[in-house]
């Protein structure tokens, strides 16, 4: 009998579980890749969600005085396209890496608070949903709906029940509250997980670089995010309590949201580049076949953005009026910030020189990331200084310069850290001439959107109008940078298609298709639920390097 | 390729990491001191601007015997945390209670000082600037005041069956870090609110 029943287990094991009890695994899960496979196929469908709505804003304005949409539809899309792509597809989609490859770096077995992990994700995913139901429910439930349209970062008194009736505001509040607290959450996670979890060995200078920025990004968002939960605790207080906060009526000050608002809004922006520069330095090393230049420094240097970036937020305020004390204050904090960034990607080139390139998809993201995030720590440089800022704030040069940021650097490192860790997280090879023809798409319908859009900001173009009149010489730019968007959205459609195909078709990757030299690449693709079989034990920053070479292992050098 | 384990040991090497309750919770009260930092800042900025009455001169009273119900209740949560390392249960009990009683005796300080305040002075969140930032951050305070009175009061109930013991000494001292730093707000929002603002 025993032996009969040792013999049908396996045989009932290997048929897959019904589709309802792998969902219900799914939705109950506290292992930590599944939640960030969850947290980023969640963000990817937010990603196609922003990228629509910025496409309805860019054919409404390919020609003057079109009328695709209305005034009001406008507004909501530049709304609900800024606070899609920042809380619910950039933060969650990099969460999502974080969560994926952090323990898996370390040689951990998991998160240190799973359950908080779990719980975190749900916060983010209802804050999601709340945000778009508000197109159902913003008006209340009497009719069609309405979603916000009060911009991104919501300026009072726009705020005020006088000026935003029903409840579209309040479903924004409430969305970006929410899954402020599962992103608080999943920062504790992190800061606890790297210094509680690491494995055997690996103490602070030999931690995977990924690791060391998403540490520094998750202080951030502990110091950034929670600022934002409180402003938007005063902003209900003032909608439904009657409160004055922002109620420049009864003495409060519009001004005050304002610097609440940036407060969280600019480390917000090294929350997203961070973990962006932990793709790169894992990647960059890998395909130019050399360690990292300047680990060290390396770490140094996010140590410094760190704090520097929790003193800038008024360069996004020189337009408002400040004193001259406060505008030199954030002019020199903000050239000041430069410079750690700059010695990172002098560090990321010194890495590639001499080295032995190779030209695969996460490399070619990787490379154009360098050159891209350059140009738009340039123009960055040119908008922190005050008075260049009080001619060009508000205009669409400042809009070309933070797609520049987040879409030229942010996304297309993360495009390379997909490609790059497709393998371990699928176990299959994605297709290397579709990731090639996204890239090239993508890059060209980038530099098709985000140069052109340069040219009217400086010619006046403001931000946020639904139309324009014709003969201003705005015309042909934004012809231009609407074509840009067909490449993007065509780029966009092959590389799901890649994602999906490979996913089903793709060749068998192995545990170790890079040749690469992190823990991740030591255990299986995908890797089992604990992860490592037995604990790693380490002694240099490269464990793997150290395995395949156990003649001239980095720990003689380090 | 398939898994390989990676071993590559140092020789005398000592490894030992932080604990993760108390890593956790010194994250969780850097989150929570940005969002009383807002609030303080923000009450700290409205000082004087109300456009209409009370004015705090007019209606405050300092809680003096209330305020020093809280602060001890850090010392009564220390000591019965020192109990429980010991494995002296009764002690411990007792003193957790003692934590509970002089929390909720604050609390109660604070729900008399707002009746006070709405039905004898009038002054209510909506009345004036004095009156939103005042409710927002002592309610937020008295919020967190609670939270914590919940979870202490689990823990003695857990106590009461029998739950707790000395091996859980590390767990109850992370709940007692939140403790302190509930105190350890009020003596800030104390002094914003009691001595700078009235």
């Amino acid at each position: 009998m025993a032996t009969t029943e040792s013999i049908a287990m396996p045989l009932s094991d290997t048929s897959p579980p019904p589709l309802v009890e792998r969902l219900h695994q799914w939705v109950t899960t506290v292992d930590h890749k599944r939640l960030g496979i969850m947290y980023i196929l969640y963000a990817l469908v937010f990603l196609v969600f922003g990228g629509v709505e910025a496409t309805i804003m860019r054919i409404q304005l390919i020609r003057p005085l079109n009328d695709f949409v209305s005034p009001r539809v406008f507004n909501r899309m530049f709304t609900m396209h800024g606070t899609t792509m920042i809380f619910f597809a950039a933060m969650p989609i990099l969460f999502g890496f974080a969560n994926y490859l952090i323990p898996l770096m370390i040689g951990a077995r998991d998160m240190a608070f799973p359950r908080l992990n779990a719980f975190s994700f749900w916060m983010t995913a209802f804050g999601g949903l709340l945000l778009y139901f508000s197109f159902l429910g913003g008006d209340g439930l009497y009719g069609a709906g309405n979603a916000p349209d009060v911009g991104w970062f919501a300026y009072a008194p726009l705020t005020s029940q006088t000026f935003s009736r029903g409840h579209s505001t309040d479903f924004w509040i409430l969305s970006i509250l929410v899954s402020g607290v599962g992103s608080i959450g999943v920062a504790i996670n992190i800061i606890t997980t790297v210094l509680c979890m690491r494995c055997r060995g690996m103490t602070l200078g030999k931690l995977p670089l990924l690791a060391w920025l998403n540490l520094i990004m998750a202080g951030l968002v502990v110091l950034a995010v929670s600022p934002l939960t409180a402003a938007q605790l005063m902003l209900l207080v003032d909608r439904y309590l009657g409160g004055h906060f922002f109620d420049t009526q009864a003495g409060g000050s519009a001004v005050m949201w304002m610097h609440f608002f940036w407060i969280f809004g600019h480390p917000e922006v090294y929350v997203l580049v961070l973990p962006a520069f932990g793709f790169a330095s894992e990647i960059i090393p890998v395909f130019s076949r050399k360690t990292i230049f300047g680990y060290p420094i390396m770490v140094g240097a996010t140590i410094c953005i760190g704090f520097i970036s929790m003193s800038v937020w008024a360069h996004h305020m020189f337009t408002v009026g400040m004193s001259a004390a406060g505008n030199t204050f954030f002019v020199l904090t903000t050239m000041a910030i430069a410079v750690p960034t700059g010695i990172k990607i002098f560090n990321w080139l010194a890495t590639m020189w001499g080295g032995q390139i190779h030209f695969q998809t996460p490399m070619l993201f990787c490379i154009a990331f360098l050159f891209q995030f350059l140009i738009a720590g340039l123009t960055g440089i040119m908008l922190g200084s005050a008075p260049f800022n009080w001619h060009l704030g508000n205009s669409y040069f400042v809009i070309a310069h933070f797609h520049y940021v987040i879409v030229g650097g942010i996304l297309f490192t993360l495009f390379g850290a997909f490609y790059y860790w497709f393998p371990k997280m699928s176990g299959r090879m994605y297709n290397e001439t579709l990731g090639k023809l996204h890239f090239w798409l993508f890059f060209l319908g980038f530099h098709l959107t985000f140069d052109f859009m340069h040219v009217p900001g400086i010619l006046g173009m403001p931000r946020r109008i639904y139309t324009y009149e014709p003969g201003r010489g705005w015309d042909i730019w934004n012809l231009i940078v609407t074509i840009g968007v067909l490449f993007q959205a065509a780029g966009m459609l092959v590389f799901l298609g890649n994602l999906l195909w490979s996913y089903w078709r793709g060749q068998v990757a192995g545990s170790d298709p890079w040749d690469a030299w992190t823990l991740e690449w030591s255990t299986t693709s995908p890797p089992p639920a604990y992860n490592f079989a037995s604990l790693p034990e380490v002694r240099s920053r490269r464990p793997l390097w150290d395995l395949k070479h156990p003649e001239d292992p980095d720990w003689q050098y380090e | 390729m398939s898994a390989r384990s990676v071993s590559i040991p140092e020789d005398n090497f000592r490894w030992s990491l932080p604990a993760r309750g108390p890593v956790g919770m010194w994250g969780l009260i850097a989150a929570e001191s940005a969002i009383f930092t807002i609030f303080v800042v923000a009450y700290l900025f409205y000082i004087g601007r109300s456009l209409t009455g009370p004015q705090p001169r007019e209606v405050l009273r300092v809680p003096i015997f209330f305020t020093v119900c809280l602060l001890s209740s850090s010392l009564t949560i220390h000591f019965a945390l020192r109990y429980l390392r010991r494995g002296r249960m009764r002690s411990f009990s007792l003193l957790w209670f003692l934590t509970i009683a002089l929390g909720a005796a604050f609390l109660a300080g604070t729900l008399s000082e707002w009746r006070h305040l709405i039905y004898d002075k009038g002054l209510t969140i909506g009345t004036n600037l004095f009156g939103t930032t005042y409710y927002s951050l002592v309610g937020l305070h008295a919020f967190h005041v609670t939270v914590g009175l919940l979870a202490l009061t689990t823990v003695l109930l857990f106590a009461f069956l029998g739950h707790v013991a000395r091996q859980h000494a590390e767990r109850v001292e992370v709940l007692s870090m939140y403790w302190h730093f509930v105190d350890a707000v009020w003596v800030v929002v104390f002094t914003v609110v009691y001595i700078i603002g009235r």
